[in-house]
């Protein structure tokens, strides 16, 4: 670190040093991206690195249930340069401290793991200027994580508690209603509205559990009888980024209108941070691929698209993204422990507008999956009882693949770019 | 089905705004669905908590978070109907939360306790740790395979419980649920119907009046391969 002895201190450079060694041994052996293990060394030598890692730095957080990955290579493009990423999505401290050691680069783009975010945003208290970016809540891998609702609850007791003590610009989507329960109580809030297609973890209200009204459409508002309701947007999307009333157009190499909001915030944040969109949004146009997601690849002489959504809103939002087309489409699921070892949310997602469509079941929980789209009056079959896949398929066409978090990656594993 | 047959079998949703955490909507779905794979006419209805239980055949209650579950229950004990619609001929379907909301009382995090509809003896307290799992229950001498998510025990007292836990935990790691009175009731949470088509079946059977034809759906499949999988898994999670 070129910039940061003084702010490390002895035992900090320490810390760091060892964290090197071991996630290089890590890596040595195969044991996954190797960045976890060594933070986790370094954070015990010296356990006020986390904090002194950030210090003098540019800091943007981004954090919520879905999008943090592609948000964060958004908010990196818009940013420009190389800032320091937890790119191979280590999202907890051990790996937010070795993508920060690794990379010395004045702005950090920090994806974050949302039970985290009060731990991180204090870390991160000593930093130049800070900004985070709260994308929505929704239900995801339930048999592991705390209810969505207690999680809103911990982000607003959060913002509550530090109050205008610790300056944060919070980019926040107010479009779901969660979000705005929890950022309510912060200092200075840039509210975007975002395409949020899916609101089944927020149709009772989190102030008084009443139904929340919602307007049709993806930038719809919504509202309770209480009073509480969508407050007026600064941002949202609409033919183009709209920031404080002024209209930038995008053209994105990303599909859906769910990659559109994420770009809009991404601009956003960096235009909060001191780069204008004249700027950021030329770089955003060109991000076409994001960790294997949505570029084009090849498997077995035929072209695809992956796609990933670990949850019912990730998939809502795909559904939307390809029920556009008429080929067919290939959904994998898993239920591993990263996915979660219950798959009962695929009848939480909108699977009934892929009727009229032929859908090939993936993964080690295909029957699942196929079961729901049988009930939902989908044209199913399943990819084991074919051992000739994927021949058969439309060869000159580019077949989307929607896969959870482990499928997902079996996918990009087996797959190569083109 | 006496004078509903030429009627509409109506399966309707209580409160999926509050109790509908893990996919339990798909029990309405795989109702109507089967119900209309033999000819009937199905309908599903969703009933929010600002509406009054409409006229149905089938109840469905299912999973939620404490608060909603809390105020489910407040809503429930509002409408005062269920029980009457029970008396009548009525089915009610409950998992997780909705097992513990048809009971005498329910104790939710921090230990609190709340009184239940009272329409089954169960009572539930905290359980000394969460149950996180693959579940199997004996169903008089047919497997239920399911999954389940929840902090309670339930102690079943004199009522009659759905079958015994050969794998997860249940009430009590011992039996699961409640079949009695026009209500069943497991901890296998969200869509069990969905895995268990023999269990969709019954009660549809029971509602319709008479014995259903045999269907052939991927349900089958799906059912064969989770009952070898969760043999398998943990006797308690």
């Amino acid at each position: 670190m070129s910039k940061s002895p003084s702010a490390l201190g002895l035992r900090g450079r320490v810390a760091v040093r060892a964290l090197r060694v071991v996630n290089a041994t890590s890596r040595g052996l195969g044991r996954g991206s190797g960045t976890v293990a060594g933070g986790r060394v370094a954070m015990r030598i010296d356990e006020d690195l986390f904090r002194k890692l950030f210090v003098g730095r540019t800091v943007i957080l981004v954090s919520g249930t879905n999008g943090k990955t592609t948000t964060t290579a958004l908010v990196r493009a818009a940013i420009g340069g190389d800032p320091a990423s937890n790119l191979t999505g280590s999202n907890m401290p051990a790996g937010i401290v070795a993508a920060l050691s690794t990379n010395n680069s004045p702005t950090c783009v920090i994806e974050v793991d949302e039970p985290w975010l009060p731990t991180v945003m204090n870390a991160a208290r000593d930093a130049s200027r800070r900004a985070v970016v709260l994308l929505n809540l929704s239900r995801d891998q339930l048999d592991r994580a705390s209810e969505v609702r207690q999680l809103a609850q911990r982000w607003r007791d959060h913002f509550t508690s530090i109050g205008s003590s610790v300056a944060w610009d919070v980019i926040a989507n107010v479009n779901d209603p969660l979000v705005a329960y929890a950022v309510e109580p912060a200092a200075q809030v840039t509210a975007c509205a975002l395409p949020t297609p899916w609101h089944g973890d927020a149709i009772s209200c989190p102030h008084c559990t009443k139904p929340i009204h919602f307007d049709e459409g993806l930038f719809g508002s919504w509202w309770c009888d209480c009073g509480f309701r969508a407050p007026h947007p600064d941002v949202l999307f609409d033919e183009g980024v709209r920031i404080d009333g002024v209209t930038y157009p995008l053209s994105l190499q990303l599909p859906g209108s769910f990659n559109a909001g994420n770009a809009a915030v991404a601009v956003a944040a960096a235009q909060r941070v001191g780069v204008q969109p004249s700027e950021s949004i030329p770089r955003v146009n060109a991000v076409e691929d994001v960790a294997g997601r949505f570029g084009e690849r090849m498997w077995k002489d035929q072209k695809f698209r992956l796609l990933l959504a670990k949850n019912p809103a990730g998939l809502a939002a795909l559904i939307s993204t390809v029920s556009e087309g008429s080929s067919p489409v290939v959904v994998s699921i898993n239920a591993n422990v990263a996915d979660g070892r219950d798959p009962s949310w695929l009848y939480d997602a909108p699977f009934e507008r892929l009727r009229g469509r032929t859908v090939w079941c993936d993964g080690t929980r295909a029957l699942d999956l196929m079961t729901r789209l049988f009930y939902a009056g989908v044209d199913v079959r399943l990819t084991d009882d074919d051992p000739l896949f994927p021949r058969g398929l439309p060869s000159g066409e580019i077949i989307d693949v929607i896969g959870n978090y482990t499928a997902f990656a079996q996918w990009v594993k087996k797959s190569k770019a083109c | 089905m006496g004078e509903k047959e030429q009627g509409v079998l109506k399966v309707a949703v209580i409160y999926p705004e509050l109790l509908g955490t893990y996919g339990d909507g798909g029990n309405g779905l795989v109702l109507v669905e089967r119900a209309r794979l033999r000819g009937y006419e199905a309908e599903l209805i969703s009933v929010t908590i600002d509406e009054p239980l409409p006229d149905a055949q089938i109840y469905l209650l299912g999973g939620g978070e404490d608060g909603p579950q809390r105020r489910a229950t407040e809503a429930l004990h509002t409408d005062r109907s269920i029980a009457h619609r029970l008396n009548d001929g009525a089915l009610l379907f409950a998992v997780c939360a909705g097992l513990q909301i048809v009971g005498i009382s329910f104790a939710v995090e921090g230990g609190s306790r709340h009184s239940g509809l009272g329409l089954v003896p169960l009572e539930t307290v905290r359980g000394e740790k969460r149950r996180v799992g693959e579940i199997l229950v004996d169903v008089d001498g047919r497997d239920l395979v399911g999954f389940e998510n929840h902090g309670g025990h339930t102690y079943t007292h004199d009522a009659e419980p759905l079958g015994v836990v050969k794998r997860g935990y249940g009430n009590d790691g011992v039996v699961d649920g409640v079949y009695q009175g026009g209500v069943i009731g497991t901890y296998a949470h969200g869509p069990v119907l969905a895995m268990n088509p023999w269990l969709a079946d019954e009660l549809l059977g029971h509602s319709i009046g008479h014995y259903l034809e045999e269907i052939e759906t991927p349900a089958d499949r799906l059912y064969e391969a989770r009952r070898k999988a969760v043999r398998h898994s943990p006797r308690t999670p």
